[in-house]
């Protein structure tokens, strides 16, 4: 093989130290990176650091297809089931087409996370008895207030009777004012959310907040318990958090938090006024005819369509907060429109300045009241802290191992070159070990067990590489050449074979991670990320240091340690100029070199 | 240096080479043997599926346990109602595998076994698993595995030439049952573990062949215009020049798979790691010797049956007869260096010869360097 890149050879010759310098910048850069970043171990995956897994599998319900649409709402939904137990840092993924994993670190109450996670939401309308901020709010103590009707004029139409609110529930038909309408909201916020910001609305009146937790109606002991409660509650707390509301039965009277924002408000609520099963239907609509931008439209049945209108009726009469009725999400309260109007007929619009995506997150809530699919369990996996620390401290050790075992046999058979080895060994350790890192917070890559099994396995693949160019280089000696020319020689074709070998490598691992799931992914995922390593270091690190090497004395004079003794390589000293005179079937072949 | 080291250098010169493609049929035979085995094995035995398979449930004890490992075994049968498997791991710990029993009855069962152990249940790791889980794993893997097979068939078509696609295909084949069939036979727990480990091989087992063929395709450049070699002899020559390398190959990627084995079995006892461990270690035993013994020589098969090579052979062969008289003279030159290896003459020809005395003539002058 006629060496076919002879030109970039040299030039790659003539600049070893400038791939040198590229590396070990980009080392820096990514070490200083990490560092920066404040992650500086991998995140650990459940197995390792002690947690619950559980994996989920969709069926098909009534209708609703296993699409990406679905599958997104019900991560979505148990991201919010299983964070508001109290830990953030519970993790809900889709995994292939219809699995869902969720990993719940230790400490957490894995039984009730995993009762959570696949049963069918609870989704209530609650009258909302009082309501203040509760927690960080960085925002003008801006109490309840939920925007007040103050404007809204009563709709003529028939299943008329609007409520305005910060997001006001309105029925459908309505001639409502679109003046109303323009009061704001978040989706998964509330109405009070409206005052803190200056809203051209009618309403936001801005009410005095301290008021308004004032006693709810029926004050019988139960009741000032849980005014006691939710005096006490704190929603910036996760742990009160995971606490409020979350075990109320439909009939209780409770606490809940809810979000707006970044800013946690607490309510006292009601009993569930109208059950989630009750709605139809719910759909993000973009209304054009009144400007009010993105709409929610709820359809009820026939039961919660009565239950609606009783409910509206009576809030429409309450003073501010307590018309307002809680839209109440596995124990959260995801927003809170004020009534003003007994909204009978069975249909009503929330209405607020909706960003498409939240109404649309608002509508999917309403609609499935919970998943849009349920689910069944395929697996959960407990690992107590003190198994995964033994698992983690058990995979470093059969890693430092296996390493150690590598790092001799290299010694002991390629001496002086075996620094190269290590040394390209080294910068790929610490490359996987900070990219791992960075894709932490970047990808939400976790390293588990298989993942780590991945690395250990990469030790071979990448000591493979050098010992593809070293085998290379020492049969160029073998040829008679000295070293920098064999350094140079064996290059193109080592490279070749590398990249060939890389590239089948990275296949199956491509492959893997796309198809299956699991624990093969975490696997597949090492193993191609340590492949690629594989190749970027052995391009920008070993090929220049080589080049590098080749020029000290030490190696180019083939010292007894160096690994490159042409003696000991068994090739023929005086070789270029003692050729014996060509036979006669000198083979117009020189497969080699053909 | 080490003997490995003067084997390399002897190897490279020819002085040693092991005619592996003329003896390819006795390869043959002994893989086919092998495949035969390990098929009846799995056709008789069957593979050992683990607990993630079968749907069930797998409970982690903290080290130190007091306990006995009969005594658990009847907890955990009053537990559960099904019959229970216990290990006691090698860092004390017990493994109780209770098969059968789905997601929902699980959780009652830990209950009663934490109560049994005196334990506290949030201190007894789980892995509960639906019957259909594994199933889904394994469906997926095979999916993998099918679609590994298609693509890398049809880069090795392009990188290389569909001959060596085949072959490379067989060998691949053949490490994936020869690797089943071991387990089939000695009756390994098959674990999701086992599966990763069993698609690795797929990786590194054409690893391992591609680079083999790589200096196949190298070295056959030219082959038509000499008629000093067959196809067979060069492919033979590739084999035992790529051979050092395919030790260290193995050897290396060996040694820390033997350090997870080690450290799976005997710190463990039982677990991913030593799944995963277990089928690279037998499956990258198969896969070496499959690039070597299976998947050259199939490619010097398929490429002698091509017409250019077959009058390529026969024309080589007519000149090694017609040119007996010449060819003796060269034997004897270099009979010093072929003494130590009679067994193969065929394939004699010093390797680092011809390179030399290509040197001066036809080549492009940029050659030398």
């Amino acid at each position: 093989m006629a060496a076919p890149k002879r030109g970039r050879t040299a030039s790659a010759q003539s600049k070893p130290g400038r791939s040198l310098a590229l590396i070990l910048i980009a080392i820096v850069a990514l070490t200083g990176g990490m560092f920066l970043s404040g992650h500086t171990t991998p995140r650990l995956g459940i197995d390792l650091a002690g947690g619950t897994s559980i994996t989920l599998k969709a069926k098909a319900d009534q209708g609703s297809a296993i699409n990406k649409a679905n599958m997104d709402t019900a991560v979505d939904i148990m991201n919010r089931r299983v964070n508001g137990l109290g830990v953030s840092e519970a993790e809900v993924q889709t995994q292939g087409n219809d699995n869902i994993i969720v990993n719940i670190p230790k400490g957490t109450n894995s039984k009730e996370a995993q009762q959570q996670v696949g049963t069918t939401a609870k989704l209530y309308f609650r009258p909302v008895l009082a309501t203040e901020p509760s927690g960080t709010a960085a925002q003008s103590p801006s109490p309840s207030a939920s925007s007040s009707g103050s404007s809204s004029p009563k709709p003529s139409g028939s299943p008329s009777s609007t409520a305005s609110s910060g997001q006001k529930a309105t029925s459908p038909g309505s001639a409502s004012p679109t003046a109303t309408a323009t009061s704001q909201g978040r989706a998964v916020s509330d109405a009070l959310k409206a005052d803190s910001t200056p809203s051209p609305s009618a309403s936001s009146s801005g009410k005095p907040s301290a008021t308004p937790s004032a006693s709810p109606s029926g004050g019988s002991a139960a009741n000032s318990k849980l005014q006691a409660q939710y005096a006490a509650l704190n929603c910036a707390k996760a742990t009160d958090r995971a606490k409020a509301g979350k075990n109320a039965k439909p009939g209780d009277t409770t606490v809940a938090c809810g979000e707006i924002d970044g800013n946690w408000y607490k309510y006292l609520l009601g009993p569930a006024a109208v059950d989630g099963t009750e709605v139809k239907k719910a759909q993000a609509v973009f209304n054009t005819q009144s400007a009010a931008g993105w709409q929610v439209q709820m359809t009820f049945t026939g039961s919660g369509a009565k239950k609606f209108a009783d409910i509206t009726g009576q809030l429409a009469q309450k003073p501010d907060p307590q018309n307002e009725f809680g839209i109440v999400l596995d124990g959260d309260v995801v927003s809170s429109p004020v009534v003003h109007e007994a909204i009978t007929g069975g249909q009503a619009e929330i209405s607020g300045s909706f960003k498409q995506e939240e109404a649309q997150s608002l509508a999917n809530m309403l609609s499935y009241g919970a998943l849009p699919l349920s689910f069944q369990e395929q697996s959960v996996t407990t690992v107590t802290a003190a198994l995964g620390g033994e698992q983690l401290h058990a995979g470093l050790l059969a890693g430092a191992i296996g390493l150690a075992l590598v790092v001799i046999y290299l010694v002991v058979y390629y001496r002086g070159l075996s620094i190269v080895a290590m040394a390209s060994l080294l910068v790929s350790a610490i490359l996987t070990y900070v990219i791992m890192s960075l894709l932490g917070p970047a990808i939400h890559f976790a390293l588990n067990l298989p993942a780590v099994c991945g690395a250990i396995v990469a030790i071979g693949i990448t000591a493979d590489s050098f010992i593809v160019y070293f085998e290379r280089i020492r049969d160029e000696i073998r040829e008679g050449r000295s070293l920098r020319p064999a350094v140079e020689r064996a290059w193109p074709r080592a490279r070749r074979t590398i990249l060939v070998s890389d590239f089948v490598s990275f296949l199956a691992a491509a492959v893997l991670f796309i198809v299956t799931v699991g624990k093969v992914q975490g696997f597949a995922f090492t193993l191609g990320l340590t492949t690629l390593l594989d190749v970027v270091v052995v391009f920008f690190f070993t090929k220049p240091l080589m080049t590098l090497l080749a020029r000290r004395k030490f190696f180019a004079n083939g010292h007894k340690w160096s690994g490159l003794d042409p003696k000991s390589l068994g090739a023929k000293p005086p070789l270029r100029r003692t050729r014996r005179p060509a036979g006669p079937a000198a083979g117009s072949v020189d497969p080699k070199e053909a | 240096m080490s003997k490995l080291g003067n084997l390399g250098a002897r190897l490279h010169r020819g002085e040693i080479s092991y005619d592996f493609v003329g003896k390819r049929k006795i390869w043959y035979g002994v893989s086919i043997l092998i495949t035969i085995t390990a098929i009846v094995g799995l056709a008789v035995r069957g593979l050992n599926m683990g607990i993630e398979f079968q749907g069930g449930a797998v409970f982690t004890t903290p080290t130190k346990m007091s306990t006995s490992v009969a005594k658990a075994e009847e907890y955990a049968n009053d537990a559960s109602g099904h019959q229970a498997v216990v290990q006691k791991l090698g860092n004390g710990s017990l493994r109780i595998q209770i098969a059968g029993i789905d997601t929902g009855q699980s959780d009652r069962i830990k209950q009663e076994l934490a109560k049994d152990l005196n334990l506290d249940p949030e201190k007894l790791a789980a892995d509960l698993v639906g019957p259909s889980w594994g199933e889904q794993i394994a469906n997926k893997a095979w999916e993998g595995l099918a679609i590994f097979m298609v693509l890398v068939v049809i880069y090795l078509a392009i990188a290389f030439e569909w001959r060596m696609a085949i072959a490379a295909l067989v060998a691949l084949i053949h490490d994936i049952t020869i690797t089943t069939g071991i387990y089939a036979l000695v009756g390994f727990e098959v674990t999701p573990g086992t599966v990763i480990g069993l698609l690795t091989i797929l990786g590194y087992s054409l690893y391992d062949t591609v680079v083999v063929f790589d200096s196949l395709k190298e070295q056959t450049k030219d082959i038509t215009k000499q008629t000093r070699w067959t196809y067979s002899d060069i492919a033979n020559r590739s084999i035992n020049g790529t051979l050092v390398r395919s030790i260290n190959t193995t050897v290396v990627a060996l040694l820390p798979v033997a350090g997870l084995l080690f450290i799976g079995g005997g710190f463990l006892g039982a677990g991913t790691l030593n799944d995963i461990s277990l089928s690279l270690f037998v499956g990258l035993a198969a896969g070496a010797y499959s690039s070597i013994f299976i998947a050259t020589p199939l490619v010097a098969d398929l490429k002698e049956r091509e017409p250019a090579m077959k009058a390529l052979t026969k024309r080589v062969l007519a000149k090694r007869a017609q040119a007996g008289s010449d060819e003796e003279v060269v034997e004897a030159r270099t009979a010093g260096a072929d003494a130590d290896d009679d067994a193969a003459p065929a394939v004699v020809g010093p390797r680092n010869q011809p390179s030399s005395r290509g040197r001066g003539r036809g080549r492009p002058s940029g050659k030398r360097r």
